[in-house]
């Protein structure tokens, strides 16, 4: 099993999110550059946060036409597990592996604090670790995490069941009051149809350890890892 | 030597029109042993600019200690630079940005991060953490203050916090902590001082020495164009007027993308193990790093401009050599392993391009297409600038009566109101607004972000495994109106208070850093408060055990020939062994005892019963400001020993775990940190009350000083904690070691009140939640003029 954490010019979190796999999960991790067209054979790839090409024009859309995001592409459609944060969820809806665009948050300033983000489906790559309902606590650090899609998808996105993570309060009982950005429908992460292409605005990377205010990222990861575990096994 | 032909002579006239004296253009002709060209003068103005010579600091500033068995680089680099264990080093200094953050407050407080992380990375340290130190003029109409004024205020401030967030976000580096302060003489000259702090393997340090004769000289990253022309020396070294606005055209533009890459690609670069030196560009742009790097390996130096990527065309050599564009670097490479380095820069898609050579002699040679377009002995201009011992003139004392001074209300008042009213001001109100539009948490390091503790605290990982080791603290202080009311007590109030912020996160304080903010050293007043608060900050620096590892001075903060209060500001910076003993402020248990510690052998107002020493005290407090618009008479008195006692004693009180929270006493007093230490423990997240965890104070003071004093006074020394009962022996024993008072003045409640009671009567009485709603959103009601 390894992850590969693709480097764009200007991704931040490249760092982080290779740290919460390699150094807290113990588990195979390395970097890949935007440049490159090979993916290393990793089982899972993950688009990290940052500032891709500074976001000019807007986030994420000079990184989708980055060399790497054609073998990134083929890789979704062969059922690959890619996980896009933040900057990266932003790239994967500019590459149009997932539906929606992002807007400037509704306050149009930069908000970094914790936020509650409940998971509404734990059939997923990406939640099997989790248990369904389950409240999580992570930073948002974004401008543009108003995430936007015209009507007819956005009901054919929540008849498919594709939203994985909503806003809400911290128990769960308003997710109107605990949207931070105006996303609609507090979405803060969904999946594509096939479940293995996801994104989501709140960094589970940054919160691994619980001296960094909460470990509620790591079931994220852990939940990939299980996926892994589970696909080796049924080819085996 | 050639001229150009439509080059403009240089008369002594123009010589003055650039900031030089007389003199100082005497001595110009006296080094090359004739007349300048347009451009050698250029190039002598800016380094001898007072923001890049310190001509008129440099006599006073070797009075500050500068050493210490952890300093590993003291001032005289890119950065300081301390030994933090296992191998690592961390670099870090402070650095102004004052007078373009008026001008164009987003893009001069850009600039102003863009530059000091540089600085850090210059090094070969990657930066992990920004604070920064802000002041402004009064954002709330009142005493001196319009409302035209106080609008134009927030806009400096939204513009300044915009930027600040703007540059760190992008580059991926937290901004953990800092302060903001509030006061009229700032509103047209605010402070901007941000300070980095980087990490490196000790084996890995980049200086800024040029060697080797024949080596080549890399230019990297952005290319040159004609902004920020004479910032450094027209706009950083010479005071406001009325046509300061015309000034925009020397601010510096940033662009923190370029310099993200910047960063991966130097740190890549070094690690090919060709680069022998390397400096940025920043202040006087290549001329500076030219001449520096020249000076400090004392060698000479060749470059031909018409190599230097330029962002526009037709630039003479005088508009190449003085340009600030930013996110630049100059780098010596090791003679014919050129293109290991150019190829790291080439991956990054950075242009970097040989423009000259490291030479034999002393000679800063800059061709132009062939001809010569300046040739400059380095080392006499960069180290044989001139140096002033400005005249000094202590002002007239002022003559102050208890007319002048705070009247305290009279016994068995109720405060409440008046609480209400200092937790609403901006000084004291939670900067949460703020805050929030800086990424505080990427790089997964931050264990205690703005407002969590005294100070911000930082994990630190090794760069090469990744394997975390301990924790810095840093916290930047500077009280302005101290240092106005009493400039010497007033810098040793910075230095203390900095420290024992770093001591009540359990981190002992180890080094420190200066930004110092005056008016124009060319009036002996200014001269007079700068010199004052280098005899305080040596001071309070050589018994806390804090050396000075590098800083800024920054003159001329001055509009219409009224100068700022003397604003020096200081960044101490402290080593935590176990990450797992961060002390925060938040209370955290019902039931927990609430202790004040004071330094002070002897505890309390007691010895002091004069009613009027009292109220010329009190009258320069944050209280006596909000509640009775006075500013007045002294600082609280010092006391640096009792300063010593009470850190040492968070210190280890903190690495046995003794505590559950901890705050110091400063700005509002007793109140204000027991309140503060209240609204932590709420757990209130963007406004939003994390189920009904929510805990309350009820305290007795029996202090004799009037109840306002006690309440709200600032005298230092002091801090609350709180503990399980269980553990109040080892704290009185720890206590007692450390010659620290140590008083149990009451509770951590969870009926959510908070009450202090005063001789016996309760002066403050409320529920919690109306407190904190004032403490909590007062801030952001203010700028968006709710």
């Amino acid at each position: 099993m390894k992850f590969g954490v693709v480097v764009f010019p200007g991704s931040n979190c490249d760092h982080d999110a290779f740290y919460a796999i390699g150094n807290v999960l113990k588990k195979p991790v390395e970097f890949i550059w935007h440049q490159s067209q090979d993916l290393a054979n990793c089982d899972a790839v993950i688009l990290p946060g940052g500032f891709s090409y500074g976001d000019y024009l807007r986030t994420g859309a000079i990184a989708r036409f980055s060399p790497v995001m054609r073998s990134v592409e083929k890789f979704a459609a062969s059922g690959g597990l890619i996980l896009g944060i933040c900057n990266g969820f932003q790239i994967l809806c500019e590459a149009g592996l997932l539906p929606g665009a992002m807007m400037r948050n509704n306050g149009l300033r930069f908000i970094c604090r914790h936020v509650y983000i409940r998971v509404e489906r734990t059939d997923t790559p990406f939640t099997n670790a989790t248990t369904k309902g389950q409240i999580l606590k992570m930073p948002i650090a974004h401008s543009d995490g108003n995430w936007n899609v015209g009507d007819t998808t956005l009901a054919a996105l929540e008849k498919n069941r594709q939203v994985i993570f909503r806003y809400t309060t911290p128990d769960g009982s308003n997710d109107d009051a605990g949207n931070p950005n105006g996303a609609m429908h507090n979405i803060a992460g969904i999946c594509n149809r096939e479940r293995n292409v996801a994104g989501l605005m709140p960094h589970p990377e940054r919160v691994v350890e619980a001296t960094l205010g909460s470990n509620d990222g790591l079931v994220i990861f852990r939940s990939m890892v299980e996926a892994l575990v589970g696909a080796a096994k049924a080819t085996a | 030597m050639a001229t150009a032909p439509t080059e403009i002579r240089v008369t002594p006239e123009i010589a003055a029109e650039h900031g030089l004296t007389a003199e100082e253009y005497a001595r110009v002709k006296h080094i090359l042993g004739r007349e300048p060209n347009i451009t050698e003068l250029g190039i002598f103005s800016v380094m001898w600019s007072e923001h890049c010579s310190y001509k008129s600091s440099k006599v006073h500033l070797k009075r500050l200690p500068t050493r210490g068995k952890l300093v590993v680089q003291g001032p005289g680099e890119n950065a300081g630079v301390v030994d933090i264990g296992d191998g690592l080093v961390a670099a870090f200094k402070i650095e102004s940005h004052n007078h373009p953050s008026y001008v164009e407050p987003f893009q001069g407080a850009t600039t102003g991060v863009g530059g000091i992380l540089r600085d850090i990375f210059t090094m070969g340290a990657r930066p992990i953490a920004i604070l920064d130190s802000l002041r402004f003029g009064e954002i709330v109409p009142g005493k001196g203050t319009s409302e035209k004024e106080a609008a134009k205020n927030r806009r400096i401030l939204d513009g300044v916090i915009r930027g600040i967030g703007g540059y760190g976000n992008c580059f991926g580096v937290p901004t953990v902590g800092g302060e903001v302060a509030f006061e009229p003489c700032y509103s047209q000259n605010p402070l901007v001082n941000a300070l980095a702090l980087g990490i490196a393997r000790n084996e890995d340090l980049f200086f800024a020495k040029a060697k080797g004769a024949g080596n080549p000289v890399i230019y990297v990253g952005a290319k040159t164009g004609r902004d920020g022309i004479h910032g450094a020396s027209l706009l950083a070294s010479a005071e406001f007027t009325e046509e300061s606005q015309q000034k925009r055209p020397n601010v510096q533009v940033g662009d923190p993308f370029m310099e993200k890459l910047l960063l991966e690609a130097c740190l890549e670069a070094m690690q090919t193990g060709a680069v022998v030196a390397i400096q940025d560009m920043g202040a006087a742009g290549l001329t500076c790093s030219t001449v520096e790097m020249a000076s400090r390996g004392g060698t000479g130096i060749e470059i031909d401009l018409a190599k230097i990527p330029q962002r526009e065309t037709g630039m003479t050599p005088y508009e190449i050599m003085l340009s600030e564009s930013q996110e630049r670097m100059l780098l010596v490479a090791e003679k014919g392993r050129e293109p290991e380095v150019l190829d790291v820069f080439k991956k990054w898609g950075l242009d970097a391009v040989v423009v000259g050579r490291v030479a034999e002699g002393g000679l800063a040679r800059i061709k132009n297409n062939g001809s010569v377009a300046a040739e400059i002995p380095a080392h006499p201009l960069a180290e044989e600038g001139p140096v002033y011992n400005r005249p000094i003139a202590a002002p007239a004392p002022r003559v102050e009566s208890e007319e002048d001074w705070f009247r305290f209300a009279p016994e068995g008042t109720t405060l409440t109101p008046n609480f209400l009213k200092l937790l609403a001001s901006p000084a004291i109100a939670s900067k949460r607004w703020i805050t929030e539009q800086y990424d505080t948490s990427v790089r997964t390091n931050t264990l205690a972000g703005p407002g969590a503790s005294d100070a911000a605290v930082v994990r630190i990982k090794d760069p090469k495994t990744n394997e975390v080791k301990r924790a810095l603290a840093l916290s930047t202080d500077g009280n302005g109106r101290w240092c106005q009311l009493n400039p010497r007590v007033g810098a040793m109030h910075a230095v203390a208070e900095a420290a024992r912020n770093v001591a009540a996160s359990g981190a002992r304080p180890i080094a420190a850093t200066n930004c110092l903010n005056f008016g124009s050293p060319e009036k002996p007043e200014v001269m007079w408060q700068f010199s004052e608060a280098i005899d305080g900050i040596a001071e309070a620096c050589n018994t806390l055990g804090t050396p000075i590892t590098g800083g800024n001075v920054s003159f001329y903060n001055e509009t219409l020939g009224k100068s700022i209060y003397p604003t020096p500001v200081i960044g101490v910076l402290g080593i935590l062994e176990d990450v797992s003993r961060v002390l925060k402020i938040a209370f955290h248990n019902e039931g927990d005892l609430i202790i004040l510690l004071d330094g002070l052998a002897t505890a309390g107002h007691s010895e002091r019963s004069e009613e009027s020493l009292f109220a010329r005290e009190f009258s320069s407090s944050e209280y006596s400001k909000s509640v009775a618009a006075i500013v007045a008479g002294e600082p609280p008195a010092i006391d640096l020993g009792g300063e010593k006692h009470l850190i040492d004693c968070l210190v280890a009180l903190a690495s046995e775990g003794v505590l559950e929270s901890a705050h110091d006493i400063s700005d509002g007093g007793l109140a204000v940190a027991l309140a503060e230490s209240c609204f932590a423990a709420s757990s209130v997240v963007a406004g939003l009350q994390t189920g009904s965890f929510s805990l309350g104070a009820s305290v007795r003071i029996d202090d004799p000083a009037p109840a306002e004093l006690a309440l709200f006074g600032e005298r230092g020394a002091r801090a609350i904690v709180s503990l399980t009962p269980e553990n109040l022996a080892a704290l009185l024993a720890i206590a007692r070691q450390y010659y620290v008072s140590a008083r149990e003045i009451g509770k951590v409640t969870h009926d959510e009140a908070f009450r202090i009671e005063h001789k016996g009567r309760a002066v403050i009485d409320s529920p919690i939640e109306p407190l904190r709603d004032t403490w909590a959103h007062s801030l952001e009601h203010t700028i968006s003029g709710k």
